[in-house]
């Protein structure tokens, strides 16, 4: 157990820690034999928020660069593979590939853009949202992907389990999601434990200190970019081939963005499991919302969305960094070095 | 395509641009003085605009006549959420800022939703398709009033920022907020003030908007975006900026809308402001931060 390569990822970690996510794991594992197809969609959510919270986390949360502009980076990814998978038959895995490449060009072009000419704050958020509508509205006029009528994948037979051509149940797209999930977690676990990650970490706090003690701000900051966008267009090829439409209107839509940022700023921006967090809490509350209403006969059109919107308010007015610190508190969890939430002055 | 017909669109474009800057210019005037940028501002628009409708069907009032009292409630409106949402996020980092604005943009806009339903509604004044004849220029009457009531909007609020002290004293916070606490003002209060000043603003170009295009609850999204290109390409925080950059776009997109597909023409607003963005950051009007 405590070979030189487990002790890599578990170094300085409690021991209650493990064994709590060895719990967790193991519930996600074994979920899908318990729950019905609803609840199943529902934990799909959950993880698809989680997974694509922790891309976004990657760029805003450690490296401190907001992007209001990520349904960019999903709605390239799923309309790559998918337009692949769907004019030549190229393999969706392969397709993903080049979906994380076109991603992490535009990415590229965004954040050379921004940090090339000192565009930062305001600016650069705004910067990120006008190229996802710019985007958008490309998108809607471009025929070779259906333009504003939609693109459409063949609905497969449920009993399907064609993991290559990623055409299956949503048990196979669960567990798939679930993979997704845990190597992010992984993967963001060590760079923030890395020396990529401290950089990230001294850029977020303090740019100018940063940058003054020799860390080259502009490379450093480009490979969040680079990352969090390749990372959140494996998300949109998921959901290119789990629900099966896409439209431009949809899914390079601003209300795409900001789900996207949800999950993270209501767990807590810039830890590990507030992404995951808050994907859960969002999610569920949102879904145990609807029925509620839909139970009492009120289902009216945008009532979750409201939810959404007061529970973002209550948590950023009375829990400025998230759930997830106070929650690792409760839990035992605090490490007394390592990087922490940012701490707001 | 003949030249009287450029010219046409073009003076359209620029009356419309008039509204478009008098929208921007509250965006504008909140940014420049509290440094909070309005995420929900097209959201409050619309809000604006669904007044002016209700007023209209019920009613049968001008919603020219529904700017008066529109942005006296929004100025309480914006007064009050200043004072007690906002206010206490003056010092916090930039993000929690927006995402506070988007969590209210988020609210506005689904309580619409949820209040008047997703189909579109229009206020049809007797005079909406009448026109005026200049010469070769045909102008649009809504258009035509709207512009002028835009301008003595705006020519209202630089009167106010020029002459009124407490307008003196509101540049003087935007100026120096240290300097302003020092010499005694009241900077809390004067932010409310500026913040109900900028919804005032957006409630009153959201009556004239009604003339000039349909309201539906999600509206609001494009016009917050389109009032962030305006005011960066005017230069956020200038108050002749927002006009300038209003007008400028209410054109570009005009004539874009001659020359390829009506809907892919605020593809040319956001060029614009990639464009800006890159070579002149603080804005055409902007000083240099």
């Amino acid at each position: 157990m405590t070979g030189p390569r487990l002790g890599l990822w578990c170094d300085g970690v409690p021991r209650r820690a493990l064994v709590l996510c060895g719990i967790l794991l193991a519930v996600l594992l074994a979920a899908p034999l318990a729950l019905n197809s609803y609840l199943l969609s529902v934990l799909i959510l959950v993880l698809y928020f989680a997974y694509t919270g922790q891309a976004w986390n990657v760029m805003m949360g450690f490296a401190g660069q907001l992007s209001l502009g990520h349904s960019l980076y999903i709605g390239l990814g799923a309309y790559t593979a998918a337009a692949l998978f769907m004019h030549f038959g190229i393999n969706p895995w392969v397709g993903s590939l080049a979906a994380m490449v076109v991603a992490a060009a535009f990415g590229a072009a965004v954040g050379y853009l921004a940090f090339r000419f000192g565009i930062g704050g305001v600016y650069f958020a705004l910067l990120t949202i006008a190229f996802a509508e710019f985007t958008r509205i490309g998108f809607d006029h471009f025929p070779w992907v259906g333009g504003a009528g939609g693109l459409f994948l063949k609905v497969v037979g449920k009993g399907r389990f064609d993991l290559l051509h990623l055409r299956g149940s949503a048990v196979m797209f669960y567990y798939l999601l679930l993979a997704l999930t845990v190597a992010a977690f992984l993967l963001c676990h060590r760079l923030m434990r890395s020396k990529i990650g401290y950089y990230w970490l001294a850029i977020r706090e303090d740019q100018d200190a940063a940058q003054a003690l020799g860390i080259h701000t502009f490379r450093y900051k480009m490979y969040a970019v680079l990352l969090s966008s390749a990372m959140t267009a494996l998300g949109g090829v998921f959901y290119a081939f789990y629900y099966n439409n896409l439209f431009p209107e949809q899914i390079f839509s601003m209300e795409r963005s900001v789900e996207i940022v949800l999950g993270p700023i209501i767990g807590g921006l810039g830890t590990l499991f507030g992404p995951l967090l808050g994907a859960f809490v969002l999610t569920v509350l949102a879904e145990g919302l609807r029925d509620l209403l839909s139970a009492l006969g009120l289902a009216l059109p945008g009532a979750t969305q409201v939810f959404y919107g007061v529970c973002l308010l209550a948590v950023i007015v009375f829990l400025p960094d998230g759930i997830w610190p106070g929650l690792r508190r409760l839990l035992g969890l605090d490490r007394a070095a390592g990087p922490g939430p940012k701490r707001e002055g | 395509m003949t030249w009287s017909l450029v010219l046409n669109v073009a003076v359209g474009g620029i009356l419309t641009g008039l509204v478009y800057g008098l929208m921007a210019l509250g965006l504008s005037v909140i940014f420049g003085v509290v440094k909070v940028v309005n995420f929900a501002h097209g959201e409050m628009m619309s809000i604006a605009m669904y007044l002016a409708v209700l007023a209209f069907a019920t009613l049968h009032l001008d919603p020219l006549l529904m700017i008066v009292p529109v942005a006296a409630v929004f100025f309480a409106f914006g007064y009050l959420l200043q004072i007690g949402l906002i206010n206490p996020f003056i010092n916090r980092p930039e993000h929690s800022q927006f995402m506070l604005l988007i969590a209210v943009a988020l609210i506005i806009v689904n309580g619409l939703l949820m209040i008047f339903g997703p189909d579109a509604r229009d206020a049809m004044v007797g005079y909406a398709y009448d026109s005026l004849q200049f010469g070769p220029l045909l102008v649009d009457k809504v258009r035509l009033y709207g512009a002028a009531a835009a301008l003595l909007g705006s020519a209202a609020l630089f009167a106010f920022f020029r002459f009124a002290p407490t307008g003196k004293a509101i540049r003087a916070c935007a100026d120096n907020y240290l300097g302003a606490q020092v010499v005694g003002l009241n900077v809390k209060q004067l932010y409310a003030l500026t913040f109900g000043l900028g919804t005032a603003c957006v409630g009153a170009a959201g009556c004239i908007m009604v003339l000039l295009v349909d309201v539906t609850p999600t509206v609001g999204t494009a016009y917050t975006l389109l009032a962030f290109v305006i005011v960066i390409v005017g230069g956020l925080g200038s108050m002749a900026g927002a006009l300038i950059g209003g007008v400028l776009i209410g054109l570009s997109e005009a004539l874009a809308g001659l020359v390829m597909d009506p809907s892919a023409k605020s593809m040319v607003s956001f060029a614009l402001l990639v464009v800006v963005l890159l070579f002149r950051p603080q804005g055409l009007a902007g000083r240099r931060a």
